[in-house]
Parts: structure tokens; C-alpha cells; sequence
């Protein structure tokens, strides 16, 4: 039985960084692979939930539905879902891509949803008041100023995304995961050193969608 | 990379018409390996869960006291959580591996990394959030600070605390799962065979609705800790 423990050799990080040079090309391959099934996930995610949990929200109605949604879809563990993609769709596409908008849903649907619950009411009449039209107003004035939260959603969707991406893998996924389960043909210098990839495109995503929060909140924000 | 060790999960060309034909879920199956795969599995996916959300509550506990404390460390405590909760678990995994080997301790170090953000954030704002006449009239009442802090901040705290804890709960059971992928423990690793063995449904199935069921009865049980724990919020909530 050979664990990875007895390959063990303090220089590992080091083999690892080796493996990054040498295959720039390949790992800056599986990483596109791997942003396509993000970004298709996100995207499909986005056009199901967004809508939804702003008119939601708008609504005042759903409560239940957008707080729900939440907490069972913290519930389902990822590898679960992946599993379960496999088995209903089969080997392909959809699998993976299933699994994952699932898993993308809750964050964007309930933090849209709270965000333009959250608005001031005062705010939402006066615009009402001023004559806009009911689409306005969520346009115009409770999306834009519910935007932060709206953000943070996607933030939190795209984390959950592009590391249940890295595991998808095992379902036929492609991607850098396809290295991290393949120590036979790697080694462990070769899945550390698409671990060390993976994590930095998972905390470039972040901080990308970190810098847009930070944009779309206002300066002196009553901690919305 | 995975252990070839643990449990002997049979493989589907034996057993009863159903497993052979990979039926959707084969009742027997359940009920043949209960003891000898899916308890096991669920036990120590019980015991993962409990211990990382156990060091990571007492690890956020001293960063909230530090980063309420010191002002300045607030925020980089908060950038240092959220930085380790963008690193995907599969990774976070495999890059502890050449440091901690393969072993339990690789795998609690991940989980527990997981629940510090939400729980630090929770009971920083749980505490802060408390009025500070409320803490000015306790220590005029002649409690002294420890004694502001366990009997009238903690306490106000505690809904945002347990609120916290049960996300974090339900997280870590969730991201347990991928534990599997280190070492073969967990309901993760059922699945995770089931998953190499030409995906045979039933076990996906079972351990699959094992590890929701676990999370939902978890994020049930909290709810009523919590509720027991802050009795006075009863009165004032509008169900």
C-alpha cells in the first residue's frame, strides 16, 4: 500500500512548482477547461435565480422559498450532487453542469431576494410616488441599491462552483482536477502543484468578484 | 491516491438481481451493508463534523476576543478566513497532504479552516452589535468586566453565534464528503466507491441522502439548542 505520507520529502513543494513551469501550457488548458464548466454553471445559475429572487424580493412574497432554498442547498454536499448528476444524466455535458447550477441556485436566488427585501421601504414609495413605473423601481432603484448583497451572492455561488468544478473532475469533468485524482500518472509534486493552481484561480475569481462588492457598496455603507 | 483499505465494498456483479442490474435503489443492498459500510461511514462523518466544528469554534472564539480587542486585527483576521474558506476543499486537501501525510489531522485541518470565517464573523457582529449602555449600565451594576462579558454580552451574542454554528455545522458535514478523496472515511467514501465502481445508484443513493438527512437533523438539533439556550428571545420574536 503506498500512501502519499511515505513519498513524503520536505522538497515537495519545491517539485511542485517545478511541475507548474514545465507544463504551463497543459495546466493553462485544464484550467480553461475548468472556467468553462464554472462559467456555463454560473451563467445558467445567474438567468434561473437572478430573476427570480429579485421579483421575489420585490414582491415581499417567498420568504420561505428564498430562506429554504438556502438551507437545503447548504445541505447538499457537493460530491453528492456530483454523484447524483452522474447518474441521472449519464457521462457528458449536463452532468456536472447540472450538479453544479444546483449548487449555485441558493446563493443567488436568497441573497437577491434579501437584497431587495431589505430596501428602504420609504425609499421604495418615494420612487413610486415620483411616478416609476413598477419595473423601474426594481431597476432602478431597489437593484442598484441592493446590488452589494446581490454580489456577494455571486461571490459565494462562484467559490462553491469552482471548487466543486475541481471535483467534478471524477465525474468526467476535465478540468485541473483531472491532476489532482491522477497521482499515478502525476505524482504527488504534480497534484500539489494543481492544487497550488487551482487555489489561485479560485482566489482570483474571488477577489475579482471581492473588488466589484467593493465597487457597487457605498463608501460610508450603514453596514448593509 | 485513495487508501485501498476500510470496509470491502462488494461490487454489483454479485448480489440479488436488483445490485446486478444497478437497479435506481436496491433495498437490499441497504439493508445487507448497513452495518458494515453505511453505519461505519455515518459514525465517522459524525465524528469529522463534531471535531472540526468543535476546534474551529474554539479557535474563532479567541480570534473574536482578539480581533474585538484590537481593532486593526479585525480585518485581517476576516481576509485571512475568507482566504482560506476561496480555497477549494479538493485542494486544501492535497496541499496538506506532503505536510501532515494522510491522515485525519490533513482533513480536520481543512474542515476546521472552513467554518472560521462564518463563525468568526457571526460572533464578532453578535458582539459588537450588543449597546454599549447595555455593558455601561452592567459594570455600573458592580459586575466587573469578566462578568459583563459571560452573563450580559455573551448571552445577547448567542443568536448570532448559534446562528453561525449551524451554518457552519451543515457546511462542514457537507464538505466532509470530499474527505474521502484523503482517506477512506466518512460517508464521502462510500460514494466515492460506488462513484469508481461503474456508479452503482444505490450506494450513491443511500450515502448520499445519508449525509443530507445528517445535515438537515444537525441544523434541526441547533435550532433548538439555540432556542433553549436564549430563552427571552421567545417573547419578542414574531413567528
Amino acid at each position: 500500500m503506498t500512501t502519499l505520507a511515505d513519498q513524503f520529502q520536505p522538497g515537495t513543494f519545491v517539485d511542485a512548482l517545478r511541475f507548474i513551469v514545465d507544463n504551463v501550457g497543459f495546466l493553462l488548458h485544464l484550467a480553461g477547461e475548468q472556467l468553462e464548466l464554472s462559467f456555463a454553471a454560473i451563467g445558467i445559475a445567474l438567468v434561473l435565480a437572478l430573476p427570480l429572487g429579485l421579483w421575489l424580493g420585490h414582491k415581499h412574497r417567498g420568504l420561505f422559498l428564498a430562506a429554504s432554498v438556502s438551507n437545503v442547498g447548504r445541505a447538499l454536499p457537493s460530491l453528492v450532487l456530483i454523484a447524483i448528476g452522474l447518474v441521472v444524466f449519464g457521462l457528458g455535458f449536463w452532468n456536472n453542469t447540472a450538479a453544479l447550477v444546483v449548487l449555485a441556485v441558493p446563493p443567488i436566488l436568497t441573497n437577491a431576494y434579501f437584497a431587495v427585501d431589505g430596501v428602504d421601504p420609504d425609499v421604495v414609495e418615494a420612487a413610486r410616488g415620483m411616478g416609476l413605473s413598477e419595473r423601474e423601481v426594481l431597476t432602478q432603484v431597489e437593484l442598484p441599491l441592493g446590488l452589494p448583497l446581490v454580489v456577494a451572492g455571486i461571490r459565494i455561488a462562484t467559490i462553491f462552483v469552482i471548487a466543486t468544478a475541481t471535483i467534478a473532475s471524477i465525474a468526467g469533468g476535465g478540468g485541473l482536477g483531472d491532476v489532482i485524482v491522477n497521482q499515478a500518472s502525476y505524482g504527488l509534486a504534480g497534484v500539489v502543484g494543481a492544487a497550488l493552481c487551482v487555489s489561485l484561480l479560485a482566489f482570483l475569481a474571488a477577489m475579482l468578484l471581492g473588488l466589484l462588492h467593493r465597487a457597487v457598496s457605498p463608501r460610508h455603507g450603514s453596514g448593509a | 491516491m485513495i487508501v485501498a483499505a476500510g470496509p470491502v465494498i462488494p461490487n454489483f456483479g454479485r448480489g440479488s438481481p436488483c445490485e446486478v442490474n444497478n437497479g435506481t435503489f436496491c433495498t437490499d443492498w441497504v439493508r445487507a451493508h448497513w452495518s458494515d459500510t453505511l453505519q461505519p461511514a455515518l459514525v465517522q462523518h459524525i465524528e469529522l463534523a463534531l471535531i472540526a466544528v468543535a476546534i474551529g469554534f474554539a479557535i474563532a472564539f479567541l480570534l473574536a476576543l482578539v480581533g474585538l480587542r484590537v481593532r486593526v486585527l479585525d480585518a485581517p483576521i476576516g481576509y485571512w478566513a475568507d482566504f482560506l474558506y476561496t480555497i477549494p476543499s479538493l485542494a486544501l486537501f492535497q496541499l496538506l497532504v506532503p505536510i501532515t501525510g494522510i491522515t485525519v489531522l490533513t482533513v480536520e485541518i481543512a474542515l476546521v479552516s472552513y467554518t472560521l470565517l462564518v463563525l468568526y464573523r457571526n460572533m464578532v457582529e453578535g458582539l459588537r452589535a450588543v449597546p454599549a449602555e447595555v455593558i455601561e449600565s452592567a459594570r455600573g451594576a458592580g459586575f466587573t468586566r469578566t462578568q459583563t462579558f459571560l452573563r450580559v454580552e455573551l448571552p445577547l451574542a448567542t443568536p448570532a453565534i448559534m446562528a453561525g454554528v449551524r451554518i457552519a455545522t451543515v457546511s462542514t458535514i457537507s464538505i466532509a464528503t470530499v474527505a474521502a478523496f484523503v482517506i477512506p472515511k466518512g460517508l464521502g467514501y462510500p460514494l466515492f466507491i460506488a462513484l469508481r465502481e461503474d456508479v452503482f445508484k444505490t450506494e450513491i443513493f443511500a450515502a448520499g441522502a445519508l449525509a443530507v438527512a445528517l445535515a438537515l437533523t444537525a441544523d434541526a438539533l441547533l435550532h433548538l439548542l439555540e432556542r433553549a439556550l436564549t430563552p427571552w428571545t421567545r417573547r419578542v420574536r414574531h413567528a
